[in-house]
């Protein structure tokens, strides 16, 4: 007389259909907000500066910050450079010299856009300055980290690529959690400098040592969809922690989720 | 219906039958519509082994013999620990020491069989002797008499002779109480010394540690200042596996606890976890994720000819030899989710999944082949009672008992090398900063904490 779960099952399966629901919901308003945040600066349309003087030169222009990324409260000096120009603005800043400096400090992440126009035409740059949320899981002030000869910080690659979520007890990607991956291959496709360390993350719940196979499945699943998207196999370096490196330590599934995950990080 | 024995039945199986017991028998078998499996009975643990009375045992403090100003200490620990070791022995029914003669007999000339069978004491037996230190040397004679039998009472007559420390009293006692078990136990051997190897937390890092059964002696084995786990004692004691978060993840590490450092054990592809001795000491089983999935794999004990023994999506933890035979291995897999128990031959065949739902995890297999002890939370759905408790299931019939209730999360039940006794981990609220090893008889009793807190995955030695 094999017994199969009678009781359990079903319970279960309604919990975890309104759970992925509740997921399903906040996924999307994440990623609606993520697409309002990229405000598009696309400035000015071409066709309304009239047509070039073909004698007049060409405006250039170049504009740097330093440091790219800051904690909350600290300032960063943004550098100008422009020839040929007349009109220098930077949006938010106003009208400027035509070469200059000026330090910002922004609340959060800020893309700075410079418009140089001239006899020549008009000529963009653009700089973004990350502002990093206050309790992240790197502290220290190494932001403008550009070891590994890529020339990547840690701050730009977290700014680029997010971690991926999972269900509970679950290493299939969920859309957000593709979504994220295919962002974060996108990235390595774009920066082949880079080497990348995947580490499986589970909640506090349940047995140690099922949690770190449970971790490696999470792990070689993010990493299977970077592979799948073109990232060379030999360029990431898959970890299971399972439960033994807690981020959240609340009993509360907020806290269990943000445990649940595959972590992107420069392997440097 | 029959699935859930319930603790009474369980422990009823020792004594004769009682007439409720007689009464529920008989409406199992009116009930029945399938004949014969149906009109099981309860089963026994080795801890029901032996007979239902228990035999009434006295231990007197015993003699100081030499003048010597190290005797008073090391006489209290010998003293303490004799009388722990028979009683944690759980076979015995220790006459407690308010009821006992207040007298020390050194030698058997010196015993008075009567004083000790008259009331309150009422002893069957009576274990007493002499303890002395002289210079550096600790000399202990140990006798048992048979109280019952004046014409030839002497059943045990033991000495020793160790260094003059406190580990050495502790030592000497627990060999004597071994060999009174083994006298008085039906075949059972005790497991006075035997040992526990368990993780220690210290800080962020997880490292080995060790102690004697009865939670002295706890010391540390490594200091490699990360995160170690599952350490697995080998059966003959010499070497110790576990797994190590290094450079490559988690790795299985090798101890020789005779050379006291770590010895060679070769790092493979992905994450390698949980190993798990073969009886006859040659082969290794743990999960590796090396081919991409965590896989149950059997190598030898210095990790050369590795062999795949499942394939199957998800993952696969925590394998554990049969001990008796050698030739199946119990298991931890998630192929349909949540984790389940399931056996196998070593060579993957005969697949069988011994858990109908719910969380399982870290299978213990007994010494004598016939249980697994696990961690079980049997998810009956939200808000529903129950939670991470040690259970045993008796592997032929699939049938089980919760063994601990409403204590917090349990974890990682590991068998005494007599079958007797179980060690398990477990934290009140779950936290692994709260965790304790905890030491009960094999059927929820005698349930007492072995360490402080900061303790966990206790795996108990082979012999």
């Amino acid at each position: 007389m094999n017994v199969l779960p009678k009781q359990v099952s079903s319970s279960r399966m309604k919990h975890s259909a309104s759970r992925s629901l509740i997921f399903l919901m906040v996924t999307a308003l994440s990623l609606s907000l993520a697409t309002g945040c990229h405000k598009k600066r696309s400035g000015i349309d071409p066709n309304s500066l009239g047509p070039s003087t073909a004698s007049a030169p060409v405006p250039t222009a170049a504009l740097t910050a330093n440091p790219v990324a800051i904690d909350p409260g600290q300032t960063v000096m943004l550098s100008w450079h422009t020839t040929n120009a007349n009109l220098v603005t930077i949006d938010g800043l106003g009208e400027l010299n035509p070469n200059g400096t000026q330090s910002v400090s922004p609340s959060t992440s800020t893309s700075y856009h410079l418009t140089a126009k001239g006899e020549g035409g008009a000529t963009e740059a653009d700089v973004r300055v990350t502002v990093r949320p206050a309790p992240a899981g790197s502290t220290g002030l190494d932001s403008a980290n550009t070891h590994n000869g890529s020339d990547v910080s840690d701050t730009a690659f977290h700014a680029a690529v997010q971690d991926v979520f999972f269900d509970y007890d679950s290493y299939d990607l969920r859309p957000d959690g593709q979504n994220n991956a295919a962002q974060a291959a996108a990235y390595l496709v774009a920066h082949p400098g880079v080497k990348v360390l995947v580490g499986g993350y589970c909640d506090e719940r349940g047995s140690a040592e099922y949690n770190l196979a449970l971790g490696e499945n999470r792990a070689n699943s993010a990493r299977s969809a970077l592979v799948d998207a073109g990232v060379a196999a030999g360029r990431i370096r898959s970890i299971s922690y399972g439960k033994e490196k807690q981020f959240c330590n609340e009993a509360n599934e907020s806290c269990w989720q943000e445990n649940r995950r595959a972590q992107f990080t420069i392997d440097r | 219906m029959k699935r859930m024995l319930s603790m009474e039945n369980f422990r009823i199986r020792s004594s004769t039958h009682s007439p409720r017991w007689s009464f529920i028998l008989f409406l199992l078998l009116c009930s029945c519509v399938a004949p014969v499996s149906s009109a099981q009975d309860g089963f026994k643990t080795e801890t029901q082994s032996g007979s239902a009375e228990r035999l009434r045992v006295a231990v007197a403090s015993f003699k100081i013999g030499t003048v010597d100003p190290h005797n008073e200490a090391l006489h209290t620990t010998f003293d303490t620990t004799l009388y722990n070791d028979l009683a944690n022995a759980g076979i015995f029914d220790l006459v407690s020491k308010s009821m006992a003669p207040q007298v020390s007999p050194g030698a058997p000339a010196e015993v008075s069989l009567p004083q000790w069978a008259a009331a309150p004491s009422l002893a069957q037996m009576v274990a007493f002797g002499t303890l002395g230190v002289t210079g550096d040397r600790l000399a202990v004679n140990g006798f048992l008499f048979d109280v019952k039998n004046p014409q030839y009472p002497q059943v045990l007559a033991k000495q020793y002779g160790e260094t003059a420390t406190d580990d050495s009293a502790r030592q000497i006692a627990h060999r004597f109480a071994d060999e009174i078990i083994a006298r008085l136990g039906g075949g059972i051997s005790g497991i006075a010394e035997t040992k526990i190897y368990f993780v220690h937390l210290a800080g962020g890092n997880k490292e080995l540690w060790a102690m004697d059964y009865d939670g002295a002696n706890q010391h540390a084995i490594t200091h490699l200042g990360t995160v170690s786990l599952s350490p697995r004692v080998s059966p003959d004691n010499t070497r110790l596996a576990f797994s190590s978060l290094g450079h490559d993840g988690f790795q299985i590490k090798m101890y020789s606890l005779l050379l006291g450092r770590l010895v060679n054990f070769p790092v493979s592809g992905g994450t390698n976890l949980s190993p798990a001795w073969a009886p006859n000491g040659k082969d290794l089983s743990y999960s590796s994720s090396r081919t991409g999935d965590p896989e149950i794999w059997i190598s030898d004990i210095n990790g050369s000819g590795g062999r795949r023994v499942t394939n199957f999506r998800g993952p696969d933890v925590s394998p554990v030899f049969n001990p008796r035979s050698g030739s199946q291995i119990a298991w931890i897999s998630g192929r349909t989710g949540l984790p389940q128990l399931y056996i196998m031959e070593t060579d993957g065949s005969a697949v069988q999944r011994l858990t109908d739902g719910g969380y399982a995890t870290s299978p213990s297999w007994s010494p004598n082949g016939q249980f697994v002890a696990f961690a079980w939370n049997r998810k009956y759905g939200p808000g529903a009672p129950g939670g991470q408790d040690i259970y045993i299931m008796e592997i032929a019939t699939k049938r089980w008992i919760q063994l601990t209730h409403e204590g917090g999360p349990c974890d990682f039940p590991s068998w005494s090398p007599d079958g007797r006794h179980l060690v398990y981990a477990n934290s009140p609220d779950g936290r692994a900063e709260h965790m304790k090893i905890w030491t009960m008889l094999a059927d929820g009793t005698q349930r007492h904490p072995l360490t402080s807190t900061g303790s966990d995955m206790p795996n108990w030695s082979w012999k």
